[in-house]
């Protein structure tokens, strides 16, 4: 066991864990942020999407001795109260289907715009390709994608 | 609508919606689904599991509807297990608007009808001289109108109507509306929702190592596993070992430590076996038939020409991307089960007996459901915790993770089908025959099927075998392969009569409606119905540079019919796009249901294509999504969905649009490249080696 100090969305955060721990596991069972999800737990699904320092990372298996001081952000974090461009288009086009993979999905979404905000429909497909979505709402995510690009100012 | 649908194509605008003042306390009750509060808050039960279906949207629309509320001040509730309240809470064959289509709307109509009753006594009026609107009763005499939150005390006390009559389709405000997902707001900012975010204080979190299938236990050395740090308790129960302790990722590692050996337990089997013993049953004699029409041995003794196809489907994962888990908290006064669950009853019922408790003592909460698929119908998952539960006198979170999830059975059945058509000289169909075998199966044919009461000649028959390794009901069961292999040899037979499929289908629909032999269960007009949509919006056969294929299938109440369309870039079939024709009767939500049958088609190629669990000694050899590929966003093709403008009671939209898309894909197929596909998973068949699709 060891102590870490993490910065996730915007608060420093201290835990006592194990080092290998992934940081997907503290999240949901040391800190209560359960919005980042478990769908696979070796990077295949990519529903434990989280942001280090604004890169989209699986979290499912970041040890939580790898962070150091870098800034974590989740779901939870992405905007106050759901008003980040990413989480407007997806409720606009009504996304979710069971839910579960579309957190995830939006944080691999507002990592990828925030690195190109004027993304062609080829560029979303490959951006969005490592996020499953076992419901089938592929189509609603690459449209939301779009939508959100054009809602960032 | 003109031209008897509709293209689906909407967008539009709207804030996330503002969250309604909490009020229980003072809600009056209408009825099991609708409580009023006087600040006007419309607070509507929803009883039914959801799973993605959206049910939890599309029920209170339904009440909302008949009750002429104010979508905005309705709150959506999801309503515990309460079978003294309601009837039906599952999540099972499409079937819950078809069930409770006419119990909701009267929950509407007689709520609205006392509130008018409780406004013309207010008023000293006629209760004919009322009406209302958009959350109002309105006296548009004298310019009165008062909210139903103003009038819900006195409408409570109101005799409840018997007779209501309920609003025509034409005067729907929400029905038929793209009704945004209740749960919306939740989702995109990752609030709790799901069985697997429940912690509670004290709680255990518990992973569980399971027999490979035929097999038990024969020593186990837990001794290593129990010394880790933060390892409450180590459990040997029913042939599985629990590993239980206070964070998931020590429990993960202390679990690896854990040496088990088995020993067989009755059969063993391998996929190997299963080829065999599946090939076998075909042409296994005096199998008695589900249904028989005229003499089928005479007439393909004399047929001109007899057309034979086997068609095989693997195991496959439910892969719901929430693994099953469940919590659960025995006591001495009651047991607490929380998660999720497809059939509620069954979950408690099965606890109840497992622990020897009362059903009236034990609680079920319902989680929204990341995905179910049949998977969650069973109570494997849910009666482990209340297990360890009860052993450990603790409150219990057992998860499952995605290995144990994929490794742990209830496998859509492995299935062969084997089907046979006769024709005359002149390319008539005159005499069919199907069988269908399968592992833990049931009975994997629809005996009353097209083209029962078409074809004069007809037998269909099934067999199962019995096998440890468990399977359930996986979406659309048995039809998720039979939608395949009967569109795909209907367009065998088709190709062999020289004929165009749609047309060679659409004859024989008029044959069954002209001169059926013995009973027709299908609708033979809707049937057409969505035959004829598909084919104008597809241009059927118009476009010369695209290779189309078509399937039509009817399952679960509703009729669907689809066109893929092929076209070759660099000697490459790219599958472009999916035009589906859906008749499920009203559509309920059109948001939701637009959704079902993008994402049935795209389940039901992409099962197809890659999906597949196979056996080595009991042991499956998938562990995971790298090994069990799902479709992915670069492999999807567009899909247009139109609706048939219906007046009919809704019908099954959860799962029939999944069956009938792989056929329409192998039969595109056939076209662009001459070959067919007979077995699932298509990436493995020699018809595809070199074809890369996305």
């Amino acid at each position: 066991m060891a102590n870490y100090t993490l910065q996730i969305n915007n608060k420093n955060y201290r835990v006592d864990v194990e080092e290998d721990t992934p940081l997907l596991w503290v999240l949901r069972d040391n800190l209560g942020l359960v919005g980042t999800k478990y769908g696979c737990g070796i990077a295949q699904c990519g529903a434990c999407t989280v942001h280090l320092n604004g890169t989209a990372v699986r979290s499912c298996v970041l040890p939580v001795s790898a962070i150091g001081t870098k800034k974590i952000t989740t779901i939870e974090g992405l905007s106050a109260n759901g008003e980040h461009p990413v989480q407007k288009a997806w409720s606009e086009l009504d996304v979710p289907q069971c839910g579960y993979c579309q957190a995830g999905q939006m944080m691999t979404a507002a990592a990828f715009l925030s690195k190109n905000p004027k993304p062609s429909s080829e560029q979303i497909e490959e951006a969005m390709n490592g996020n499953i979505c076992r419901c089938g709402t592929y189509h609603r995510i690459r449209e939301a994608v779009a939508l959100a690009a054009t809602k960032r100012k | 609508m003109a031209g008897g649908g509709f293209l689906l194509s909407f967008r539009w605008t709207d804030a996330l919606a503002a969250p309604l003042p909490e009020s229980a306390a003072r809600e009056v009750s209408f009825n099991s689904y609708l409580s009023i509060s006087p600040d006007n808050v419309i607070t509507i039960l929803s009883p039914n599991p959801e799973v993605g279906q959206n049910i939890k949207t599309s029920f209170p629309m339904i009440v909302a509807e008949e009750l002429d509320a104010d979508w905005k001040n309705v709150k959506v509730v999801q309503a515990n297990l309460d079978t003294q309240k309601f009837n039906r809470q599952a999540t099972a064959g499409s079937g819950a608007m078809q069930h409770s289509w006419d119990r909701l709307r009267k929950a509407g109509a007689t709520a609205r009808l006392m509130l008018m009753e409780a406004a013309a006594k207010r008023w000293n009026v006629s209760s004919a001289t009322l009406t209302t609107e958009n959350g109002f009763v309105w006296h548009k005499e004298s310019g009165r109108k008062l909210n139903y939150g103003a009038l819900a005390t006195e409408a409570a006390t109101v005799v409840v109507p018997t007779e209501v009559k309920f609003k025509e389709k034409k005067d729907y405000k929400l029905i038929g509306k793209p009704i945004h997902n209740v749960d919306n707001a939740e989702m995109i900012t990752g609030k709790p929702l799901y069985g697997l975010d429940v912690y509670r204080e004290g709680m255990l979190l518990a992973m569980i190592e399971r027999p490979p299938f035929g097999t038990k236990i024969k020593s186990a050395d837990v001794s290593a596993a129990k010394a880790m740090p933060g390892i409450v308790d180590v459990v040997i129960f029913k042939d599985k070992v629990a590993v239980l302790g206070k964070s998931t990722w020590q429990v993960t590692k202390a679990r690896k430590l854990l040496k088990v050996e088995y020993e067989p337990d009755g059969a063993v089997e391998s996929t190997t076996d299963h080829d065999r013993l599946m090939k076998q049953l075909l042409d296994k004699q005096d199998v008695k038939p589900s249904r028989k029409d005229g003499d089928v041995d005479a007439i393909f003794k004399t047929a001109a020409k007899v057309i034979t196809r086997e068609y095989q489907a693997p195991f496959l994962s439910h892969a719901c991307m929430e693994p099953m888990n469940f919590f659960a908290h025995v006591r001495s006064d009651g047991v607490e089960l929380i998660g999720p669950a497809q059939l509620p009853e069954d979950t408690r019922k099965n606890v109840a007996k497992l622990l020897g408790v009362d059903i009236e003592k034990i609680t079920l909460e319902m989680t929204r459901m990341g995905g179910g698929f049949g998977r969650r119908q069973r109570s494997d998952y849910s009666m482990e915790a209340a297990e360890l539960s009860s052993l450990l006198k603790a409150p219990v979170k057992v998860m499952w993770t995605r290995e144990d999830d994929m490794r742990g059975g209830q496998y859509r059945p492995a299935m062969r089908y084997r089907f046979q058509a006769a024709l005359d000289a002149e390319g008539n169909w005159i005499g069919y025959r199907m069988r269908g075998v399968g592992v833990n199966s049931g009975n994997s044919t629809r005996p009353d099927h097209f083209p029962a009461g078409a074809v004069p000649n007809f037998l269909v028959d099934s067999i199962d075998h019995k096998s440890p390794v468990t399977t359930s009901p996986w979406r659309a069961p048995s039809e998720n392969f039979l939608g395949f292999a009967e569109q795909s040899f209907f367009d065998e037979i088709a190709t062999a009569a020289n004929r165009d499929p749609i047309e060679y289908r659409l004859s024989y629909l008029d044959r069954a409606k002209k001169s059926p032999t013995g009973a027709v269960k299908y609708d033979i007009d809707r049937m057409k119905g969505v035959i004829e949509l598909v084919a104008e919006k597809s241009g059927w056969g118009k476009n010369k540079k695209v290779f189309q294929g078509f399937s039509a299938y009817f399952s679960h109440g509703s009729y669907i019919a689809q066109v893929a369309e092929i076209e070759m870039q660099n000697g490459n079939p790219v599958l472009r796009k999916m035009v589906a024709a859906v008749d499920c009767g009203v559509v309920v939500n059109l948001s939701g249901a637009y959704q079902q049958v993008k994402g049935g088609i795209i389940d039901g190629l992409g099962h197809a294509l890659y999906g597949e669990v196979t056996l080595k000694d009991g042991v499956p050899d998938q562990k995971n999504f790298d090994t069990y590929r799902l479709i992915r966003m670069k492999e999807i093709p567009d899909v247009e969905v139109y609706f048939v403008d219906s007046a009919i009671n809704p019908t099954g939209l959860g799962e029939p649009a999944l069956p009938p898309a792989a056929a329409a894909l192998a039969n595109a197929f056939f076209k662009a490249t001459g070959k067919r596909l007979y077995n699932q998973p298509f990436m493995q068949e020699d018809a595809m080696k070199g074809v890369k699709f996305g």
